[in-house]
C-alpha cells in the first residue's frame, strides 16, 4: 500500500518533468500520452486507496519519504498521509484531473504548445496531491504554493495575451496575501505547540485551548489567533470575500484549467485545510464565527454578481465562489463533514458545468459571450444534456420525503440544515442559514439563466449576432459607467485564443468530439449519483466509521446530529427557493422568450444592477487603494528616499564637498579609481604598522 | 589533513602565476586570451574540487574549528586558519560560483582578458581567506583586500558610469572599514590576542561591547548592505560586468552576514542583545522599502539589486533572532541567495550580451523566441519570490519563524515582504518575457546556447536540491549553530 500511494503521488510529477523537459523532442502525442497515462494510473490507485479505506477497513498511515527541514523541533518531512480526508481528496483530484487531461486532447487540439500545457496540468496535480497528503505544515505550504504556481502558469498559459498575464499575476499576488496570513498562522502554531507536525499538535489543543497570546499590548486567545491567521490563507486560495478578485480573472486560462483548478480542486484547498485542522478550529469559537460570516457573505456576494454576468465562464466562476462560501460556513458552524461532502459533490457538477461550457465555447469557435448563444440544444445535444444534469445538480433539485435527488440536493441541503441547527445556539449560524436559503434561490436563477440563455430561445449567433452584443452594451452604457474601462473588459468579445483556428471560417456551432464528451458523461454520472451514494458515509449514519477521527468534533458539538431534527420548513426551504429561482428563469427566458428582459428590468433598477454587474466595485476599490499606494510608496522611497535623502546627504553630498576641497588642495582628488585604491592600501598599511609598533 | 585549507585558499594564486607565465611566453594576443580562460577555468575547478574534499573530510558533529593551521608569522602575528560548520559553507559557495563566473565572461569580456581573470582569481583567494581566517589582522587583510579586485572589476570592465559607482562603493566601504579597524586594534590591545577563537570566549565589558559592536556594525551593515547604507549596491551592480555582479551578490554581500555571525554575536553578545531592536527595525524597513523601490525600477539589473537588499533583510533579521531557526535560516538564506541572485544576474547578462541594454521597456515577448531562457528565468524568479521547493523558501520561512519568537512585529512586517517580492518579480518577468514581440530588434534574438546552459545547470540543480532537501546544509551547520546560539543565550542569560 505504501508503494502504491507513493506511485500515486509521484507519477504526475514524473510525467510533468518528462513532458516539460523533453516535450518538443518526444512530440505532442507522446507528451499527452505520458501525462494522461500517469493520471489514469493515479486515478485508479486513488480509487483503490479510497475503496480500501471505505470498505476494506484500512488503517490510517503515513509514508515518510525524505526529511525536508529539520531545525531543532521545527521538523518537516516529505511524506504521504493517508486517512479519510486525504482519501476523499485523492479521488476528487485524480478523477477530475484524469478527465481533464483526456478532455484537453480535444480542447487543446489546435494549440501549438501542447506538451507545455499537459506538463503544467500534471505538475498542478502533483502539487495538489502533495497538499492533500501533507503530514505537517511545511509540506502543506509547499503544496499550497505549488498549486498557486501551477495556477499562475496555467492562467497565463496564453502568454501573448496581456489580459492573461495580468490575470496570472493577480492570482499569484492575491494568493500571496492569503499566504502571508497562512505563514504567520504556521509560526503562531509552531511557537505555541512546539511542532509543525499535525499528529503532534492536535493532541495538545484541547489542553491549550485557554492559552493566550500577547500582541501589541492586547491579550488574545491563542488558538483563535492561530486559526484566524490560517483562515486568511484559506480565504486567498478559495477566493473568499475580500480575496476573491482573482478568481473571475483566472477565467483567462484555458477552460479545462478552469474546470480542474478553479472549480473542482485547488480552490477547495481552503475548505480542505479547515477540515484537516478541525481539531484546532473546534477550540477557536471566534475564528469559527469569522469563517461562518465570511463564508455566508461570499455565498451571497458571488451569487448576486453571478446573476448579471454575460460571459459564460464568469457566471460559473462566480457560482464556484458562491458554492465555496457554502462550504466555509458549513465548516464554520462545525459541520466539517458537510463541508467535505459539498466539496466532493461540487467537484463533479462544477467540473461538469465548466467542461460543458468549454464544449460550448469550442463549438462556438471561442465565443464566450452568452448573448451570442441561443438555441444550441439541438446542435450540441450531448453537451446540452450534460449541462442540464449539472444544472439540476447544482440547484439541488430532489424529493425530500424520499430523500432522493441529484448530488447538490444532498450536500447543499445538509449544509443549510446544519446552519439552522447550529443557529439554535448561535445567531451567526442562523444568519448563515438564512443566507444559504436565499442563495439557493439565486443559484437556481443564474444557473438556469445560463442554461436557457445558451441552449434555448432564438439563435443569436447568426449574421446579426453583433447587433445582440451591441445592444447589450448600449443598455449598459446608458448608465454612464463605461468610464471604468477595466470593469468592462469581460464584456468585450474575447479574441480568439488561437491564431490559426482550423475551422474559423465555419460559423455553424458544432458538437465536440467524443474525447471531450466522454469526460462529460463520466462527470454526469457523478453529478447524479455522488450525493445519493455517499450521503451515508459523509454525513449520514456511517459518518463516524467513515471519517475515523480524521475530522474532530468537540464534545459539545452535535450539530450534525441536530441537523436531522430541524423543522420541516427548514428542510423544504432550499428546494422551495430553488424552484422559485427556476420558475423565474423559465418565465423570463422561456415563456416570455425575451432574453433581454432581465436587462430591461435591470435598466429600471439601475443602481443595484450596476453594483452587481461591476462586482460590487471591488476591483476599482483595490485599484484606487492598494495598487496606487504601492506605486506611490515605491516612487517615494526610490526618488525621495534613496536619491534625494540618502544619496543627497550621503555619498553625493560628501563627493560634492570633497570635490570642492579637493580642487582647492590641488590634484589629490583626481577621480581615478587607482588613486582611491592606492590611498586605501596606504591607509591600511599605515594603520597596520601603527598596530604592530603599538603592541609589540 | 593540515595544509588543505591553505592549499584551497591559495590555489587560485597558482593560476595567477600560470596566467602571467602564459602571457610572458605567448605575448598579449587573442591566443593567449583563449589559453588564459582555460587556465583560469581549470584553476577554479581544481579549487572547487579541493573544497569538496574539505567538506567530505569535515566532521559535522564537531562544533569547533577544524583544519586549523597556526603558524607564527612576523612581529608576533599569527597566520591562523580554520573552518567550522558555518564558514565551510561559504568557502564552498565561493569555489562553486567562481567557475561559473569565469565561463560567464567567456565571450563578453574582450579587453584586458588576462588582467580580468587575474582579478577574479585574486578575489577568490581573498574571499576564501575571509571565511577561513582565525586571526583578526589576517581577517582584516583579506576583508579589505577583497575590495581592490572588486574595484578594478567594476572600474575597468564596468559600464558607462563605472567611476561613479566605484567611487560610491569605495566611500561607503571605507567609512565602515576605518571604524572596524579601530575596533580591531582596541580589541587586540585589551585582550592581548588577535586569535578569533580566543576572542570568541573573551568577555568584553558591556559598555565596551557597545562601541565595538557599533564599529563592526558600520562595516558589516555596509557590506550586507542594510538600509539605509544600501544605495551603493544598485549602482555597483548596474555598472559591474555580469560575472562581477554574480560575485558581488553571491559572495561579497555574504561577508557582512558572516561577520555578524563570527564577530558581533559571539564576541559582543550583550551589545547584540541591546541592538537587536535596531537590527530588526532596519531589516524590516529594508524588506518593505526596497521591495517597493524594486517594483518601480526600469532597469532589470537595478531591480534585482534592490531585491537583493530586501533578501538580505531576512538574513540580518534571522542572525539577530537569537534562536536556531533564525540563525539556520539566515545562513541558508545567504547560501540560497548566492545561487538565486547570481543566477538572476546571469539571466540579465544573457539578454544584455545580445541587446546591450538593460531597459525593461526595451524587451517584451521574449518567451516567443527563447523558450529555454523563459523556463530558466521563471525558475529563478520563483526562487526569488521564495516559492517552496526552491531554496529561496527555506531561508525565508526559517528566518521569519525565528524572528517571530523574538519580535512578532518584525516577523509581521517581514512576512508582508513576501507579497511585495511577488509583485516586483512577476511584473518584471511579465514585462520582459510575456506578450508579443513588439520591438523589431528582438525579432532575431536567439535562445540560450550550450555555454549558457552549462552555466545555469549547476545553479538550477543547486536551487532545487537545496529547496527539496535543505537538510544537506543543516546537517553541516547544526552543531556550530547550536554552539553559537547556546553561547549567546548563556551570555545574555536568556
Amino acid at each position: 500500500m505504501q508503494t502504491l500511494v507513493t506511485i500515486l503521488v509521484l507519477a504526475p510529477l514524473v510525467a510533468a518533468i518528462v513532458a516539460g523537459l523533453f516535450g518538443r523532442r518526444i512530440g505532442n502525442v507522446a507528451s499527452q500520452a505520458i501525462t494522461t497515462g500517469a493520471l489514469i494510473l493515479s486515478c485508479a490507485l486513488g480509487w483503490y486507496t479510497f475503496s480500501q479505506w471505505t470498505w476494506g477497513h484500512m488503517e490510517a498511515f503515513t509514508v515518510n519519504l525524505l526529511p525536508f527541514i529539520h531545525v531543532g523541533n521545527f521538523v518537516s518531512n516529505w511524506s504521504i498521509r493517508i486517512d479519510a480526508l486525504s482519501s476523499v481528496m485523492l479521488i476528487v483530484v485524480t478523477t477530475v484531473s484524469a478527465l481533464v487531461h483526456i478532455y484537453s486532447w480535444g480542447y487543446m487540439a489546435e494549440d501549438d504548445s501542447k506538451p507545455r500545457f499537459f506538463a503544467y496540468l500534471s505538475l498542478f496535480t502533483f502539487a495538489m496531491l502533495a497538499l492533500v497528503t501533507a503530514a505537517d505544515f511545511m509540506q502543506l505550504f509547499f503544496g499550497w504554493e505549488g498549486v498557486g504556481l501551477a495556477s499562475y502558469l496555467l492562467i497565463g498559459f496564453w502568454f501573448k495575451k496581456a489580459s492573461a498575464s495580468s490575470a496570472a499575476i493577480k492570482a499569484f499576488v492575491v494568493n500571496r496575501v492569503g499566504d502571508f496570513g497562512f505563514a504567520l498562522g504556521i509560526m503562531t502554531t509552531y511557537w505555541a505547540f512546539g511542532s509543525i507536525q499535525f499528529h503532534e499538535i492536535f493532541p495538545q489543543i484541547a489542553a491549550g485551548a485557554s492559552r493566550t497570546w500577547e500582541f501589541a499590548g492586547h491579550t488574545f486567545p491563542l488558538v483563535d489567533i492561530a486559526c484566524f491567521l490560517l483562515f486568511i490563507g484559506a480565504m486567498g486560495k478559495s477566493a473568499q470575500f475580500f480575496l476573491h478578485t482573482w478568481l473571475p480573472d483566472a477565467m483567462e486560462g484555458p477552460t479545462p484549467v478552469s474546470a480542474l483548478i478553479h472549480a473542482a480542486t485547488m480552490v477547495t484547498a481552503g475548505v480542505y485545510m479547515l477540515c484537516l485542522l478541525s481539531p484546532m478550529f473546534e477550540y477557536a469559537p471566534v475564528a469559527k464565527n469569522i469563517v461562518t460570516v465570511i463564508g455566508a457573505v461570499t455565498a451571497l456576494f458571488a451569487a448576486t454578481v453571478g446573476l448579471t454576468q454575460n460571459d459564460i465562464k464568469r457566471v460559473i466562476a462566480y457560482s464556484t465562489c458562491s458554492q465555496l462560501g457554502y462550504m466555509f460556513f458549513a465548516a464554520g458552524v462545525g459541520a466539517y463533514q458537510a463541508a467535505m461532502f459539498h466539496l466532493f459533490t461540487h467537484a463533479f457538477f462544477k467540473a461538469l458545468l465548466f467542461l460543458g461550457a468549454g464544449s460550448v465555447i469550442h463549438g462556438m469557435h471561442h465565443e464566450q459571450d452568452m448573448r451570442r448563444y441561443g438555441a444550441l440544444a439541438k446542435l450540441l445535444p450531448v453537451t446540452f444534456l450534460a449541462m442540464t444534469i449539472g444544472t439540476i445538480a447544482i440547484t439541488g433539485l430532489g424529493i425530500p420525503p424520499l430523500h432522493l435527488g441529484f448530488a447538490g440536493f444532498y450536500s447543499k441541503d445538509t449544509i443549510i440544515e446544519v446552519a439552522f441547527a447550529a443557529g439554535q445556539h448561535n445567531g451567526i449560524a442562523l444568519f448563515a442559514g438564512v443566507i444559504g436559503v436565499i442563495v439557493a434561490g439565486l443559484t437556481s436563477f443564474y444557473s438556469w439563466r445560463l442554461a436557457f440563455f445558451t441552449f434555448n430561445g432564438k439563435a443569436r449567433w447568426g449574421h446579426d449576432d453583433h447587433h445582440a452584443a451591441d445592444h447589450g452594451h448600449d443598455a449598459h452604457d446608458a448608465h454612464g459607467h463605461d468610464d471604468h474601462a477595466h470593469a468592462e473588459t469581460h464584456d468585450e468579445p474575447l479574441p480568439d485564443a488561437h491564431d490559426d483556428h482550423g475551422h474559423g471560417h465555419d460559423h455553424k456551432p458544432h458538437e465536440s468530439p467524443w474525447v471531450m464528451l466522454f469526460p462529460l458523461v463520466v462527470l454526469s454520472i457523478g453529478a447524479v449519483f455522488a450525493g445519493f451514494f455517499f450521503n451515508d458515509f459523509f454525513v449520514g449514519h456511517h459518518q463516524q466509521e467513515f471519517w475515523r477521527g480524521a475530522i474532530v468534533n468537540a464534545p459539545t458539538n452535535h450539530v450534525l446530529h441536530e441537523a436531522h431534527e430541524v423543522s420541516e420548513l427548514v428542510k423544504y426551504s432550499p428546494l422551495i427557493a430553488s424552484i422559485v429561482g427556476l420558475l423565474i428563469a423559465v418565465w423570463v427566458y422561456l415563456v416570455k422568450g425575451d432574453e433581454r428582459l432581465g436587462e430591461k428590468l435591470a435598466a429600471r433598477n439601475g443602481p443595484l444592477y450596476v453594483f452587481f454587474y461591476n462586482k460590487w466595485f471591488f476591483d476599482e476599490l483595490y485599484q484606487a487603494t492598494f495598487v496606487r499606494l504601492t506605486k506611490f510608496l515605491g516612487d517615494l522611497f526610490w526618488k525621495g528616499g534613496d536619491q534625494k535623502l540618502i544619496d543627497g546627504f550621503g555619498p553625493d553630498g560628501v563627493s560634492a564637498v570633497s570635490y570642492d576641497v579637493g580642487r582647492r588642495t590641488g590634484k589629490l582628488q583626481s577621480g581615478y579609481l587607482y588613486h582611491y585604491a592606492f590611498v586605501m592600501l596606504l591607509g591600511v598599511a599605515g594603520l597596520l604598522a601603527y598596530a604592530l609598533f603599538r603592541f609589540h | 589533513m593540515t595544509g588543505l585549507l591553505s592549499l584551497t585558499t591559495f590555489a587560485p594564486l597558482v593560476g595567477v602565476v600560470l596566467l602571467l607565465g602564459a602571457r610572458a611566453l605567448h605575448g598579449d594576443n587573442a591566443k593567449t586570451d583563449n589559453l588564459a580562460k582555460w587556465i583560469a577555468l581549470a584553476t577554479t575547478l581544481v579549487t572547487f574540487a579541493l573544497s569538496v574534499v574539505l567538506v567530505a573530510q569535515f566532521d559535522a558533529k564537531d562544533p569547533g574549528f577544524q583544519f586549523v593551521e597556526d603558524v607564527s608569522w612576523f612581529a608576533g602575528l599569527h597566520y591562523r586558519m580554520g573552518v567550522d560548520g558555518i564558514s565551510i559553507l561559504f568557502v564552498l559557495l565561493t569555489t562553486f560560483l567562481l567557475p561559473i563566473c569565469i565561463i560567464a565572461g567567456w565571450k563578453s569580456v574582450e579587453k584586458r582578458v588576462v588582467e580580468y581573470l587575474i582579478c577574479f582569481l585574486v578575489l577568490e583567494t581573498l574571499v576564501i581567506g575571509v571565511f577561513c581566517a582565525l586571526d583578526l589582522i589576517l581577517f582584516y587583510l583579506f576583508f579589505e583586500g577583497g575590495l581592490v579586485p572588486m574595484f578594478l572589476i567594476i572600474g575597468i570592465w564596468g559600464g558607462k558610469r563605472r567611476v561613479y559607482a566605484a567611487y560610491k562603493f569605495f566611500l561607503y566601504t571605507l567609512l565602515g572599514s576605518v571604524l572596524m579597524l579601530a575596533a580591531i586594534l582596541s580589541m587586540i590591545s585589551i585582550a592581548h590576542t588577535s586569535s578569533i577563537p580566543a576572542l570568541m570566549v573573551f568577555k568584553f565589558a558591556p559598555w565596551l561591547q557597545t562601541w565595538l559592536w557599533l564599529a563592526f556594525f558600520a562595516s558589516f551593515a555596509v557590506k550586507m548592505p542594510m538600509w539605509p547604507v544600501h544605495t551603493w549596491l544598485p549602482d555597483a551592480h548596474v555598472e559591474a560586468p555580469t560575472a562581477g555582479s554574480v560575485i558581488l551578490a553571491g559572495i561579497l554581500l555574504k561577508m557582512g552576514g558572516y561577520g555578524f555571525l563570527r564577530f558581533s554575536l559571539p564576541m559582543f553578545p550583550n551589545a547584540s542583545e541591546l541592538f537587536q531592536p535596531l537590527v530588526f527595525a532596519l531589516s524590516a524597513i529594508a524588506i518593505v522599502y526596497t521591495s517597493l523601490v524594486a517594483f518601480r525600477q526600469t532597469d532589470i539589473k537595478k531591480l534585482i539589486a534592490y531585491s537583493s537588499v530586501a533578501h538580505m533583510g531576512f538574513v540580518t533579521m534571522g542572525i539577530f533572532s537569537g534562536n536556531a531557526a533564525g540563525e539556520q535560516g539566515a545562513i541558508f538564506q545567504m547560501l540560497s541567495h548566492g545561487l538565486i541572485s547570481g543566477a538572476l544576474f546571469l539571466c540579465v547578462g544573457v539578454v544584455y550580451d545580445r541587446m546591450h541594454t538593460r531597459e525593461i521597456a526595451f524587451y517584451g515577448g521574449l518567451t516567443n523566441r527563447m523558450p529555454w531562457y523563459a523556463a530558466v528565468f521563471m525558475l529563478f524568479t520563483m526562487g526569488n519570490v521564495g516559492l517552496p521547493g526552491t531554496s529561496g523558501f527555506v531561508g525565508e520561512i526559517l528566518t521569519m519563524t525565528g524572528t517571530y519568537q523574538a519580535s512578532t512585529w518584525t516577523a509581521l512586517v517581514a512576512a508582508s515582504g513576501v507579497i511585495f517580492s511577488a509583485v516586483y518579480a512577476l511584473n518584471l518577468y511579465r514585462r520582459v518575457m510575456f506578450g508579443e514581440i513588439v520591438n523589431p530588434e528582438l525579432k532575431d534574438i536567439t535562445d540560450l546556447d550550450k555555454r549558457e546552459i552549462l552555466i545555469f545547470a549547476p545553479l538550477i540543480i543547486g536551487t532545487l536540491v537545496l529547496g527539496v532537501y535543505p537538510n544537506l546544509v543543516f546537517n553541516l551547520t547544526a552543531s556550530s549553530v547550536d554552539g553559537l546560539v547556546g553561547a549567546w543565550r548563556a551570555a545574555v542569560g536568556g
